[in-house]
């Protein structure tokens, strides 16, 4: 498609759109087209009115507290005093603790399914990494706090106080639900994710370039080192920071396992905290029309906001990445 | 795309080779052991990943499979769950709220994705249908609670009850960019040629994509149909604050309404163990119908692929 409108040249690209006009002007396939268009706009007029929505909703709380609804640390229904500090920052603890241990292990694994991995596996793993996306998160929360929390709280973070717990990310009370038992979900959540892409985006890696440096002499892991990995850089960002859009905006799991409580910020993993997803799924429930509703919809289009940012900015990485390898391989065909 | 490789200089017949070898390729033998050994610690390291992430998840899918198995029968699908865990009982009414939620998404999702799809792959030129084609991505990526949050203040909160209709809204927002970037795909994949016959033959466009194109990707759309309905099968969150869930048969969809993921939420934090029974039960039921939904989704991909 792109190639194509690149060799056309302007004038041609006009004369194309003209024969394309007069084409249509039989009132069916007008009408058909319209249809469709109608259609298109009608998912244009759900997004635009998602951020109306959320926006227009959310204006009693922004008039009322302002900047002070991210940086206050009470969401008090009670006095009509809310902030979201506690949830933003388990957001960020969470999310940034799976990114830690899911990008080496994904971008590991992705290197051995490209490079490593014997033929016959390789469909064998690539479709379960596929199904393991599919999973739904309920599941995820389900073993989390059934199995995952208990363990913690009896045998893991009692092993990693007596080990670790000079650290401040090992002191307190084990609770097992906390910030750890959330990161780990989390990173299970994200790996097959990252695996995914990473695996994607080292596949397009021009084979001229592989046999370049297989020719010369290179290993394996060189021909990763100095041809892969530099090429699916951006990618593979793109594809870590899709990971955190989904690790920033997952609910059920984390809700499952995180504690629910509006604590203090603080460094220890141990600590039972929230998240601006598990926010909005517990607050919701005992919302009275008011600031207290306009509070949970700030904190859903905070929420919106940062997975919106964080999502144009792993597409525009990896449709850069895309344009980049469309572009080299027709250099190399000159 | 697997690069054959060519024997490695250092492999172990040249090494074995007597003294014959040129001065350069001595040199080359040393230098190459580290390079060989750092090669092998790379190999070692990401089989490791690999056998970690896949060992890790495939754990967590055989505990819950072999956990929900025991307590799999023919009540589950067809009873109501007992009160306060007494022994008995099933899901019944999550399963037919399931089924009601997912053909009400899809009443919405189907139509509006499949649409802007056909747009976008037929119609769609320009920065118009780049613009198009991005908002649908980014669609794709917003947490679905938000959805759960656009239903719940849509519907919800001015008809002053949870219902099976608003459920079935924040759903079908979820179905929509995945039904339009399948179905632009498929219908890409179309060969030009056939557009061009039917045209040829006098046929009018509209004609041409409903009766010669549509039918032509017909398997590829309903595989992304499957896979949208899948993927809203297993959502919880928007489902919290919009179906919120009942433990009662209810065919009304202005009234609450249950889910099967809803159902394993609740049950999976009850302190009644026939109730996490239950949960794990149907963990089970979901994670098969996700198994089978991929299955024969990558068969019918697959011999897409082939041909």
């Amino acid at each position: 498609m792109i190639q194509e409108r690149v060799s056309l040249s302007k004038a041609r690209q006009q004369w194309v759109r003209w024969q394309r006009l007069l084409r249509v002007q039989r009132p069916g396939d007008l009408f058909f087209r319209g249809i469709t268009l109608l259609f298109v706009l009608i998912v244009l007029g759900l997004v635009a009115g998602t951020a109306w929505i959320l926006i227009s909703n959310s204006l009693p709380t922004i008039r009322r507290f302002g900047f002070s609804f991210l940086t206050n640390k009470a969401f008090d229904p009670v006095h009509d005093v809310y902030g979201v500090l506690p949830a933003i920052f388990g957001t960020l603890i969470t999310s940034t603790f799976a990114l830690i241990f899911a990008v080496p292990l994904g971008v590991g694994a992705a290197i051995f399914l490209v490079d490593f991995c014997p033929r016959p596996f390789r469909l064998v793993l690539a479709f379960l990494i596929d199904l393991l996306a599919a999973i739904p998160s309920v599941i995820y929360g389900l073993w989390g706090f059934l199995v995952l929390a208990p363990w913690l709280h009896n045998y893991g973070e009692p092993w990693l106080q007596q080990r670790l717990g000079f650290l401040p990310l090992f002191q307190g009370q084990p609770e097992g639900v906390g910030y750890l038992g959330a990161g780990i979900v989390l990173t299970m959540m994200v790996l097959p994710l990252i695996i995914s892409v990473s695996r994607e985006v080292m596949l397009v890696t021009p084979v001229a370039q592989r046999e370049a440096l297989l020719a010369l002499g290179a290993t394996r892991w060189e021909v990763i080192r100095h041809a892969v990995l530099p090429f699916a850089r951006i990618g593979i960002l793109g594809g870590v920071i899709l990971a955190l859009g989904r690790a920033l905006g997952e609910t059920m799991a984390v809700t499952m396992i995180v504690g629910n409580q509006a604590n203090e910020p603080s460094l220890s993993l141990f600590t039972p905290g929230y998240t601006l997803a598990s926010v909005i799924a517990n607050q919701f429930g005992e919302a009275t029309p008011g600031l207290f509703l306009s509070a949970i919809i700030e904190a859903g289009l905070i929420l919106f906001a940062i997975t919106l940012i964080t999502n144009i900015l792993a597409r525009w990485l990896i449709a850069s990445l895309q344009r980049q390898a469309q572009g080299r391989s027709r250099g190399g065909r000159l | 795309m697997s690069v054959p490789m060519p024997t490695s200089p250092s492999s172990p017949a040249l090494q074995s080779g007597e003294s014959g070898l040129h001065p350069l390729q001595t040199a080359r033998s040393s230098l190459t052991l580290r390079r060989r050994l750092v090669n092998a610690l790379i190999v070692l390291l990401t089989t490791l990943a690999a056998l970690f992430a896949a060992g890790l998840l495939v754990y967590l899918l055989c505990y819950v499979l072999s956990q929900g198995l025991r307590y799999i029968n023919l009540d589950f699908f067809t009873q109501l769950p007992t009160p306060n865990g007494e022994p008995g009982g099933g899901m019944g009414e999550a399963f037919q709220g399931s089924l009601i939620l997912i053909a009400l998404a899809s009443l919405m999702g189907v139509p509006l994705g499949l649409f802007t799809g056909i747009y976008l792959a037929e119609f769609g030129r320009g920065p118009f249908a780049q613009g198009v084609r991005f908002l649908v991505d980014v669609l794709n990526g917003i947490p679905t609670i938000i959805f759960g949050l656009l239903a719940w203040v849509l519907i919800v909160i001015p008809m002053q009850t949870f219902s099976g209709l608003a459920g079935g809204f924040a759903l079908g927002m979820i179905m929509i960019p995945i039904v339009t970037r399948t179905s632009e795909d498929v219908l890409r994949l179309v060969p030009r040629e056939l557009r061009e016959a039917s045209l040829a033959l006098g046929a009018t466009e509209a004609r041409t994509i409903l009766q010669v194109v549509l039918p032509a990707a017909r398997s590829g759309i309903i595989t992304g149909v499957v896979l949208a309905m899948a993927r809203v099968a297993g959502e919880t969150a928007p489902l919290l604050m919009t179906a919120f869930g009942t433990t009662f048969w209810n065919t009304d969809i202005t009234q609450p309404m249950d889910a099967l993921p809803l159902r394993i939420f609740q049950f999976t934090l009850s302190p009644y163990q026939q109730q996490v029974n239950q949960a794990y039960a149907g963990a089970f039921v979901l994670i098969v119908l996700i198994l089978l939904a991929s299955l024969a989704v990558r068969l019918a991909t697959g011999g897409f692929k082939q041909r």
